[in-house]
């Protein structure tokens, strides 16, 4: 029985408006899942609520990671039992480079029971691997001493957070909008990498459940979803295979919408309310 | 130590792996009293008189000081910056070091070498700052680099000596940058002063290497009123580092030090200071240099505790070309006032100035900005760049910016950026999403935020300084 996240019934409030309505997912490891949907819909914020970020309030519903209710974990136990998301818009740290905040994250994440102010990984092999990475994915060496996102371009901040997903080998790993801001030749090189490491061909051998939010078709060329699923007014209103996520980046959402009035209905409210509170 | 995939060692990193120490108010020390001669306690005429006649000075020196006790007494307290509740009158202002009495590093209290130790402070240093003086000047390597510098013709020493064997230069200088009349607490040390470094550098003359007050010959412990006056001549540099990231060890509350520096033409000073005070100390400082032509004077400026701080470096640019740099950090923390900032004066044409200024403030503490920028009439072509931080970390603790702007003059170009941010919670998230706890976060965000300044410390400085910010922090986050 291969490791699961599995997410029943998710409900999620922001600033105590609720945005997610019910949310069901399951991703065991090994699968891909491709996650669409109309701008605003809740994508991001099932990514956020599922790492962790204490502005999301889970007003219903479990996260269970193999068994075992994660709502109460912070970010920090979330992260170190396996659980990563490539942010939409990585936040900048200004004045930490990369290198130290990699080795740290990376110490925590593989020795999960670490307290602080224990070893860090020793500095040779962890530097031979973030070099290796880095090679992979075809950043040039000076990138491990620049700031954290800091002025980063938008193509920079996405290979960045692909590096950080490929030193900490997560098991469960949630990426939105990865591919926007790539131009082609790095989305390819990003499809690639995603791929690679999530069958384990870098890093531990082991393979990723992969949680792809995307509006485009780039990452999936590489990274054939097992399953796609629609979100629309908070809600997973269906599931399919890849010829789904082929339908709707072509196509675009107005047959979803008139197949889900409900969920239509409620997109309708939550963009009317967005509108009058602006 | 910092992780860093090239091998240079990295100085920015915050090492996070030795930050199991407990509060640092725990090592707050008190001085052993019995070492001292008291003057008698309390400010007067007659004390004044007596402590320079202790000292044996020259005529002009006691009639500087008396001078100055009168201003003195004719200033009232400022009126801005922090609550100031002292009584001048329960203070004592002159403590003589007895002779035979030198420490040993045996008699230094446990508690206090530990400290030093998790500081990571260097031998040589430790002994110094507990006051272990005899081994120190034993210390080979500084008798020959005294040598090395008079070979040069560079003069370092502390004040007093140097009133008694370069009275030239002080005559010309002392009292010059920063009279009497500049402020009451200015008057105070040039009325009591006792201590502080000299120095004198040649024309044309580099030192490569940092001096540190710890080098002197004859070094005294940090003083109440210490007067600083640095003089480099043309063509020549100096970095001069004073304070240590140790917590002073002091009894007194009061501390006033007066720094002069003078730059001239084509010449550098850059002058680097690290306090770390106990919480019951006012330490109200009048720093300032004049820079002439082409010349270059950097302040670095870090404070950490006390219960008020009132500092504020200065440079004055007074000839075409000359440039002023001021980058200050301060830290405060339950029941510290850190009133900080900078002055720039540009008094002549072409002439730049750039204040980069970084606050952090938690449990209850509070920090302030205050900054004068000022442009005299003729002053064309200056430009003037100022940019201050400040990073509240909880709701109890406050921030404060009071940037003033004088202009007289059309043709300048001034910049001021002033943020204050608290800890964002994207930001921890972000860090805390990829395995750091809240506190390593946090800590990892704070010395990012004073990464700017920490990379213009000498080495041994950086790494301390980011120890000490770590021990700060610790316990900071619920
Ligand atoms: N931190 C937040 N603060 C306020 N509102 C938020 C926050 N996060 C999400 N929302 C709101 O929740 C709704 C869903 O946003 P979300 O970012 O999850 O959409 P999305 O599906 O990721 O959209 P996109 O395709 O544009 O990235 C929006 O109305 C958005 O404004
Ligand atoms: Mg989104």
């Amino acid at each position: 029985m291969p490791e699961t996240l599995k997410i029943t019934d998710l409900h999620v409030a922001v600033e105590g408006k609720p945005i997610l309505r019910g949310v069901n997912l399951t991703i065991h490891r090994g699968e891909t899942h491709a996650l669409m949907g109309p701008n605003g819909s809740g994508k991001s914020t099932l990514g956020n609520a599922v790492m962790g970020h204490p502005g999301y309030e889970i007003t219903g519903g479990s996260i269970e990671l193999n068994g075992e209710n994660i709502v109460e974990w912070d970010a920090t136990q979330r992260s170190r039992a396996g659980i990563f998301m490539a942010f939409q818009r990585p936040m900048a740290i200004p004045g930490v480079k990369m290198a130290d905040f990699l080795r740290h994250a990376t110490t925590n994440v593989r020795n999960p029971d670490r307290k602080e102010g224990e070893e860090l990984i020793p500095m040779r092999q962890f530097r031979k691997e973030l070099t290796e990475q880095m090679e992979h994915l075809r950043m040039d060496k000076e990138f491990a001493r620049r700031y954290v996102n800091d002025g980063f371009s938008g193509g920079e901040m996405k290979r960045a957070e692909i590096l950080q997903m490929a030193m900490l080998r997560p098991k469960f790993a949630i990426l939105d909008e990865t591919d926007s801001g790539l131009d082609v030749d790095a989305v390819k090189l990003a499809s690639e990498s995603i791929a690679a490491i999530g069958q384990g061909t870098t890093g531990n051998g082991d393979q990723m459940g992969i949680l792809i939010i995307t509006h485009h078709d780039k990452l999936l060329e590489r990274n054939a979803p097992d399953f796609t699923h629609v979100m629309l007014g908070g809600k997973i209103v269906e599931t399919g295979g890849i010829e789904l996520a082929q339908e709707l980046y072509t196509e675009g959402y107005d047959r979803v919408r008139a197949a889900y009035p409900d969920a239509a209905a409620t997109e309708q409210a939550m963009t009317e309310k967005d509108a009058i509170a602006n | 130590m910092a992780t860093d995939i090239t091998q240079a060692p990295d100085l920015q990193a915050p090492d996070l792996e030795n930050s199991a120490l407990g509060e640092i108010n725990k090592y707050d020390f008190i001085t052993p009293t019995t070492d001292v001669f008291k003057a008698e306690r309390g400010i007067n005429r007659e004390i004044v008189a007596q402590i320079s006649e202790m000292k044996g000075e020259p005529g002009w020196m006691r009639d500087f000081r008396l001078e100055a006790f009168e201003i003195f007494e004719s200033k009232p307290m400022p009126k801005w910056g922090g609550d100031i509740a002292l009584d001048f009158q329960d203070i004592y202002y002159y403590l003589k070091p007895t002779k035979e009495q030198g420490k040993t590093w045996d008699d230094v209290p446990q508690e206090i070498k530990d400290t030093f130790d998790k500081l990571g402070i260097p031998e040589a240093e430790k002994k110094y700052l507990a006051g272990v003086k005899a081994q120190f000047e034993s210390e080979v390597v500084y008798g020959s680099l005294q040598e090395d510098l008079g070979n040069k013709g560079v003069i370092f020493t502390d004040t007093d000596t140097a009133v008694k064997e370069h009275p030239k230069l002080l005559r010309e200088y002392f009292g010059k940058i920063i009279p009497s009349t500049d402020n009451k607490f200015a008057a105070l040390n040039s009325a009591v002063w006792s201590g502080g470094s000299f120095i004198y550098v040649p024309p044309g003359v580099k030192i490569e290497f940092p001096l540190q007050a710890y080098f002197r010959i004859n070094a005294e412990q940090m003083g109440q009123f210490e007067r600083t006056l640095i003089i480099v001549d043309e063509g020549a540099e100096v970095h001069y580092v004073e304070g240590c990231t140790a917590p002073m060890y002091t009894t007194e509350s009061l501390h006033s030090a007066v720094v002069e520096v003078i730059v001239k033409k084509n010449g550098r000073c850059r002058y680097t200071t690290i306090q770390n005070w106990a919480n019951n100390i006012y330490n109200l400082v009048t720093k300032r240099a004049m820079a002439y032509q082409d010349s270059l004077m950097e302040w670095i400026d870090g404070n950490l505790g006390s219960h008020l701080t009132m500092k504020y470096p200065a440079v004055y640019m007074m000839e075409p070309g000359a440039r002023g740099e001021i980058l200050s950090i301060a830290f405060s923390s339950k029941g510290q006032h850190q009133d900080a900032g900078a002055k720039v004066v540009h008094c002549a044409p072409n002439t730049k100035s750039r204040i980069i200024s970084k606050s952090i403030s938690k449990n209850g503490g509070r920090s302030s900005y205050r900054g004068l920028c000022k442009v005299e009439d003729g002053a064309t072509g200056c430009k003037s760049n100022v940019v201050c931080d400040a990073l509240i970390l909880d709701s109890d603790s406050r921030s404060d910016t009071y940037p003033y702007i004088e202009v007289e003059e059309q043709d300048v170009q001034i910049e001021h950026e002033a943020s204050v941010s608290r800890i964002g919670e994207e930001q921890l998230f972000y860090l805390m999403s990829r395995g750091l706890t809240e506190a390593e976060a946090s800590s990892m965000i704070v010395s990012g935020f004073i990464e700017p300044l920490i990379k213009e410390l000498p080495m041994e400085y950086a790494v301390e300084m980011n120890r000490l910010i770590e021990l700060q922090m610790e316990g900071s986050v619920g």
